[in-house]
């Protein structure tokens, strides 16, 4: 089992307020090994993006309670002090984000922010985090690299920022790269470039990145493995090709069949009915049951339990054996 | 007010030019925005937002307007509501110039054109139950309460939503693809005969957007509606839409019907944008981007051709002329590159546009 850099056991994360409890993980469970990349595939809400700072122990502490396992590059995330957190932030672990001029101080320039966190993390002057910077821009293939150094955030597009922040996130080499829908925000011709450079960073590194996207397509692009969330679980894991093209839990079928791409005009789109359950009020089984064309009544009797139809594949339906979503 | 209202307000006294003429034409249409700068606040540089732009919509037909952000999409849209006034350019709305002597008012454009905005959350009245916002309109134009939250109910159900259930509610009271219904049956209670939507289902959840987007369908076929359809999404575009027109920087590049488009597009930039999109398989993956760096900055628009800066098949006649579309004819498919004009110089005259996929 060590030979796994992420093992996340049973991770659940509850919000708790006065007025109500938000659960917005329940019992997540995954391994990732060394230089892999996984794609967390879900809709607003499901989760995602709450399982990726549960990892960096990004939450607030007041008001977020977090229960189960996560242990990463052999380390109890759950069990660390501040300290600890502080040091495996940024080097093990980092973080991009949608949108990255509110990940960066809008009153410094960029080579600085870069330069000031390599120079905390790894003890050197500033100079040299200016050096490593530099580095930085040019393998994120950033044109002009010595001069952009000099820029502040607002003056850069918005390709050029996003590329910004991924040369920030990778200035400590970390082993793992949480990516919060990176390329959500940006254009079409931009996305595709920032994909293709994350692939090729990803492989020139070897570090292993969670990717976590709405885009079905995006996913397709980029990652080996493929978890599918709803409601705060993981209905579906297995590789990229088996999910994409072989989905075995409904939820995945209807978001595949009712995603835009090439239908012909004159039929209507297939649909999931209904929308995601409010997540202070889970229904009592599965939580996609109220939306499932193969419900019966035994899938609100509990959660489903995992069961694997094919090696490597995970899916939690007990209508895995039913006739496929039509 | 029954139910049939609807479908007989739609067979139309205001129809005026008969199936033939377009519903409407744009000629010219233009907005710079300044930008002041200096102790003295004098402009100093202007963003052209939408520079010189003609297109028509004929009737019953959907149009999507496609491009990156700052292509002037949405700023379209705007103008075509006199949300923001143009700078210059005709505006006829079935025969009719708009906000022209012997032409229609504002006003009455308005009423016949409404409008759907992307952020469903920031466009509906936090404190006003959704019912009274669809009936809003209707009484600023004199309905009277009754008769107008009657119509409201109705149209509630138009949308697929039980109006006994969601009528009182407030808009933090639902989702946001039941917010974004509400905003569609709010565009509808005037009954319009043309709805823009601006990117009206980007914001919404691919679950979620299929549904609306087959209520869209529906409402058209059913309500005899023309579209304009926004969005940066190519799937959906494509799904929606009777002709595709193809924005860059404040310019039209290509415009024309959407299996054209996106079977044998025209322009480079057109080529690029298709080729853009995520291949939904991973045996098939993008190697090569189609085009590098990011949209160029609308306030210092490169000169000639506004692509020449990223197209891969640019030559000097590129930056020295700017192309031009030449007349739209509505069924015609027509691109501003100088690929398309025998006569340009360019060594690629004449040549057809090969895709990475």
């Amino acid at each position: 089992m060590s030979t796994n850099l992420v093992e996340v056991e049973d991770l659940s994360v509850n919000f708790v307020t006065r007025e109500s409890n938000v659960r917005a993980v329940n019992g997540v469970s995954f391994t990732m090994a060394p230089g892999e990349v996984m794609c967390m595939l879900g809709e607003s809400g499901s989760g995602k993006s709450v399982t990726m700072r549960a990892l960096m122990r990004l939450l607030p502490p007041k008001r977020s309670v977090i229960t189960g396992k996560i242990r990463v590059a052999g380390q109890d995330v759950l069990a660390m002090d501040e300290k600890a957190l502080r040091r495996m932030r940024g080097s093990t672990v980092s973080m991009i984000f949608q949108e990255p001029m509110t990940a960066f101080d809008p009153v410094a320039r960029v080579g600085d922010q870069i330069a000031e966190v390599v120079a905390l993390h790894r003890g050197v002057s500033h100079k040299e985090g200016r050096q490593r910077a530099l580095d930085l821009f040019d393998l994120v293939r950033i044109p002009s690299a010595q001069r952009r150094l000099d820029a502040y955030p607002h003056e850069l597009s918005g390709g050029l920022r996003q590329r910004a922040m991924i040369a920030l996130a990778l200035s400590c080499e970390p082993k793992l790269l949480l990516a919060d829908e990176p390329t959500t925000a940006l254009d079409a011709t931009v996305q595709i470039q920032v994909l293709i450079l994350l692939r090729r960073l990803q492989q020139e590194l070897g570090m292993s990145v969670i990717f976590v996207t709405h885009d079905l397509g995006v996913a397709a692009e980029i990652a080996d493995r493929v978890a599918v969330m709803y409601a705060g679980r993981v209905v579906e894991t297995g590789t990229v090709r088996d999910v994409l093209r072989n989905p075995q839990h409904p939820y995945t079928a209807g978001l595949l069949a009712s995603t835009v791409h090439d239908q012909p005009r004159d039929q209507e789109l297939k649909t999931i009915p209904g929308a995601p359950p409010d997540m202070r009020r889970l229904p009592p089984g599965c939580s996609f049951a109220p939306r499932c064309p193969k419900m019966i009544a035994e899938c609100n009797a509990g959660s489903p339990p995992p069961v694997s139809p094919a090696p490597g594949r995970i899916v939690r339906c007990i209508r895995t054996d039913a006739p496929a979503f039509a | 007010m029954a139910m049939t209202d609807f479908a007989v307000a739609v067979d139309d006294a205001r129809d005026r030019g008969g199936p033939a003429q377009p519903l409407l034409t744009v000629n010219g249409l233009k907005k710079h925005f300044p930008i002041k700068g200096g102790i003295l606040g004098r402009t100093v540089a202007h963003v052209r937002a939408v520079d010189g732009i003609s297109f028509t919509v004929r009737k019953g037909e959907t149009l999507g307007i496609v491009g990156e952000s700052g292509c002037g999409k949405s700023t379209v849209a705007r103008l075509l509501m006199r949300l923001i006034r143009p700078d210059s350019g005709e505006q006829i709305f079935d025969g009719d110039p708009v906000g022209a002597p012997r032409g229609i008012t504002v006003a009455e454009m308005r009423r016949q054109v409404q409008m759907v905005f992307q952020d469903s959350s920031s466009s509906l009245n936090p404190r006003m139950p959704v019912q009274n916002s669809i009936a809003f309109g209707p009484m600023a134009f004199g309905e009277k309460q009754a008769d107008a939250i009657a119509m409201a109910r109705e149209l509630l159900v138009k949308v697929g939503l039980n109006p006994a259930l969601f009528g009182g509610r407030y808009p933090h009271e639902l989702s946001g693809g039941q917010k974004q219904r509400i905003n569609i049956a709010r565009a509808l209670a005037m009954k319009p005969r043309m709805v823009i939507l601006d990117e009206a289902v980007s914001a919404l959840d691919k679950s979620v957007e299929a549904q609306v987007l087959n209520l869209l369908q529906t409402l058209k076929r059913d309500l005899n509606l023309t579209y304009i359809f926004i969005s940066h999404d190519l799937g959906v575009v494509r799904w929606i839409s009777d002709r595709v027109m193809v924005m860059y920087l404040g310019e039209v590049v290509e415009i024309g019907p959407a299996d054209e488009i996106y079977r044998n597009p025209k322009h480079p930039y057109t080529r690029a944008l298709l080729d853009s999109k995520p291949a939904m398989d991973p045996d098939h993956r993008r190697e090569e981007a189609p085009v590098s760096g990011d949209p160029p900055n609308p306030i210092n628009p490169p000169s000639g051709c506004r692509f020449h800066t990223r197209c891969p098949f640019a030559e000097a006649v590129c930056s020295a002329k700017s192309p031009a579309i030449g007349m739209v004819e509505p069924h015609m498919h027509v691109a501003a590159c100088h690929m398309q004009d025998l006569s340009s110089g360019h060594t690629k005259a004449g040549m057809v546009l090969e895709g990475t996929h």
